[in-house]
């Protein structure tokens, strides 16, 4: 397989003080990589670099081949970058239609962006019913369906997940999880997932990374960090 | 009982006018989280223009036509030369650059045009019909109407009904999600500044025939009613702006006409304090839209 992502002495931070070190990734199409680490590892950060929102000091970020960096925030999905932010990134003064819709303005292909509205309405029905509702009136599951489908409009060869279990019930983040599963058998995208839910995010993932203070401590399979209890222990502690 | 029917009239008519200079600032506000205190001057900086192109070729209709689109192009140019570069960390930074804005432009416009006052000519008639002994409206009181109703109307399609409204909400509401949708949050945010100042400049070309004609400082006393009109309907709020400003344009005209007008800005205060303190938020908006 080839890499669809790959990422080459990244190094970036806010202001003077960098917060990844010369980080390498390399990731390949129709992989599902889950990140884990402490926080402050710089696990929202590195998803804030590769879709623009914070600029290299250094390092490369090439998708499929192409030069990143000089990509524009907003160009990013029109390259097959989403972003879903941490908490969700919902605009909630909008509606559930007009929040989907938004993730299509973007698109030539109107055609191709209504159907893609309407598979998103068929694959999160709640979302169907709850259309004309304001986004604060959703529940913290309905809002991750209607970023995650917000996102699959434009759809993406590589989404970016920031903490899509964050604040869910248990139940909720195990239909996530397997609906991201789903998703990428069905349509072969590449998700890179930041978590810190490790049980959940090892379940589905390929490949696990651990960061810590900015740099990939390790970089295994998830099964073999699912069941290696030394390699669990010394870098996801239980 | 014809004095208080006549004051409604009068009070409807000046509130039209509120009510289109508030949405402009509403309008601001909502896209750049700024008062823009530099609305009044920038108004009058178009009508200057409108009405000297309206002198030179005789057509009030071009050198209307010159306001608006001059509106539009100082909009944008403020937002992209001026407020593009203030640092939005504090609030207060906008507001210190807008009330910087108006001392140039009015210095400016008194250099160019000079200080004293010009006429400023209306394209109706200002005398009211008479029905059944009481001055109702005028021809030029129903154009104000339909040209606030206009743009109410064309800015609620735009905002409800258009892809750029959807892109221009979202920008203002959540930029950074937006861009991550592929909005031009930039361009958006010139959009907004562009379709205000335009507005402004509407305003200003209704209300500067009714007053005492052209002058660098001829919208400052309006400024201050449409600024508390869009505070009173809760600086939010596109609809509490049209209904602020028809309050306080009835109040006017109610105080003006049974205490006199020295009251008048006495009352606007007064007005303003109570919702204030009654509903901090605006009578359409909320505390946390007003201090976000």
């Amino acid at each position: 397989m080839t890499a669809l992502l790959e990422v080459t002495g990244l190094t970036a931070g806010y202001g003077a003080a960098p917060v990844l070190h010369d980080l390498d990734l390399s990731i390949e199409q129709g992989q599902i990589v889950a990140v884990m680490g402490a926080n402050g590892a710089g696990k929202t950060t590195l998803l804030r670099t590769l879709s623009g929102l914070v600029k290299p000091t250094k390092g490369e970020v090439r998708l499929d081949g192409a030069d990143l960096r000089a990509t524009k925030v907003e160009q990013m999905v029109r390259r097959g970058v989403a972003h879903v932010p941490e908490g969700r990134g919902v605009v909630t003064e909008l509606t559930v239609d007009e929040n989907l819709r938004l993730g299509g303005l973007w698109r030539s292909d109107k055609a191709d962006a209504r159907k893609a509205l309407d598979e998103v309405y068929e694959l999160f029905e709640p979302l169907a019913r709850r259309k004309r509702h304001p986004g604060h009136q959703l529940s913290g599951g309905e809002r991750q369906m209607l970023a995650v489908g917000r996102a699959l409009i434009g759809r993406p060869r590589l989404m970016l997940l920031d903490e899509p279990s964050l604040g869910l019930a248990p139940r909720v983040i195990a239909q996530i999880m397997t609906l991201l599963s789903d998703l990428r058998n069905r349509s072969g995208m590449t998700v890179l997932l930041v978590e810190q839910n490790v049980r959940s995010a090892l379940s589905i993932a390929d490949i696990g990374v651990v960061m810590s203070l900015g740099r990939i401590v390790t970089r295994n399979d998830a099964a073999t960090l699912r069941t290696d209890d030394e390699l669990r222990h010394a870098y996801l502690g239980f | 009982m014809d004095r208080f029917i006549f004051l409604t009239f009068d009070g409807l008519s000046r509130g039209a006018v509120y009510a289109a200079f508030a949405l402009s600032l509403v309008l601001i506000w909502r896209a750049a989280r700024i008062v823009n205190f530099a609305q009044g001057a920038m108004a009058v900086a178009t009508a200057y223009a409108g009405y000297s192109v309206a002198n030179a070729t005789g057509s009030y209709w071009l050198g209307f036509a010159v306001a608006l689109v001059g509106g539009l192009v100082l909009g944008a140019g403020v937002e992209r030369v001026v407020m593009r570069f203030v640092d939005h960390s504090s609030p207060l930074n906008g507001v210190v650059v807008a009330l910087g804005l108006v001392l140039v432009i009015q210095a400016v416009l008194g250099m160019i045009y000079g200080n004293e006052f010009r006429p400023a000519g209306a394209p109706f008639d200002r005398d009211a019909f008479v029905v059944g002994g009481i001055a109702l409206l005028s021809r030029f009181d129903l154009f104000v109407f339909g040209a606030v109703f206009a743009v109410v109307a064309l800015l609620v399609l735009l905002f409800t009904r258009t892809a750029v409204g959807l892109r221009m909400r979202a920008a203002a509401f959540a930029p950074d999600v937006s861009r991550l949708l592929g909005v031009n949050v930039g361009g958006m945010l010139t959009l907004g500044w562009a379709l205000a100042a335009a507005v402004g400049s509407l305003a200003g070309m209704l209300v500067i025939p009714t007053e005492l004609g052209l002058h660098p400082n001829a919208m400052d006393v309006v400024f201050v009613s449409a600024f508390t009109a869009a505070v009173v309907g809760g600086l939010d709020s596109a609809v509490g702006a049209v209904v602020g400003g028809v309050v306080v344009g009835l109040l006017l005209s109610y105080v003006s006409g049974y205490l006199g007008a020295t009251v008048a800005p006495i009352a606007v205060l007064v007005l303003l304090l109570v919702v204030l303190l009654g509903r901090p938020g605006g009578l359409f908006g909320s505390v946390k839209a007003r201090v976000a």
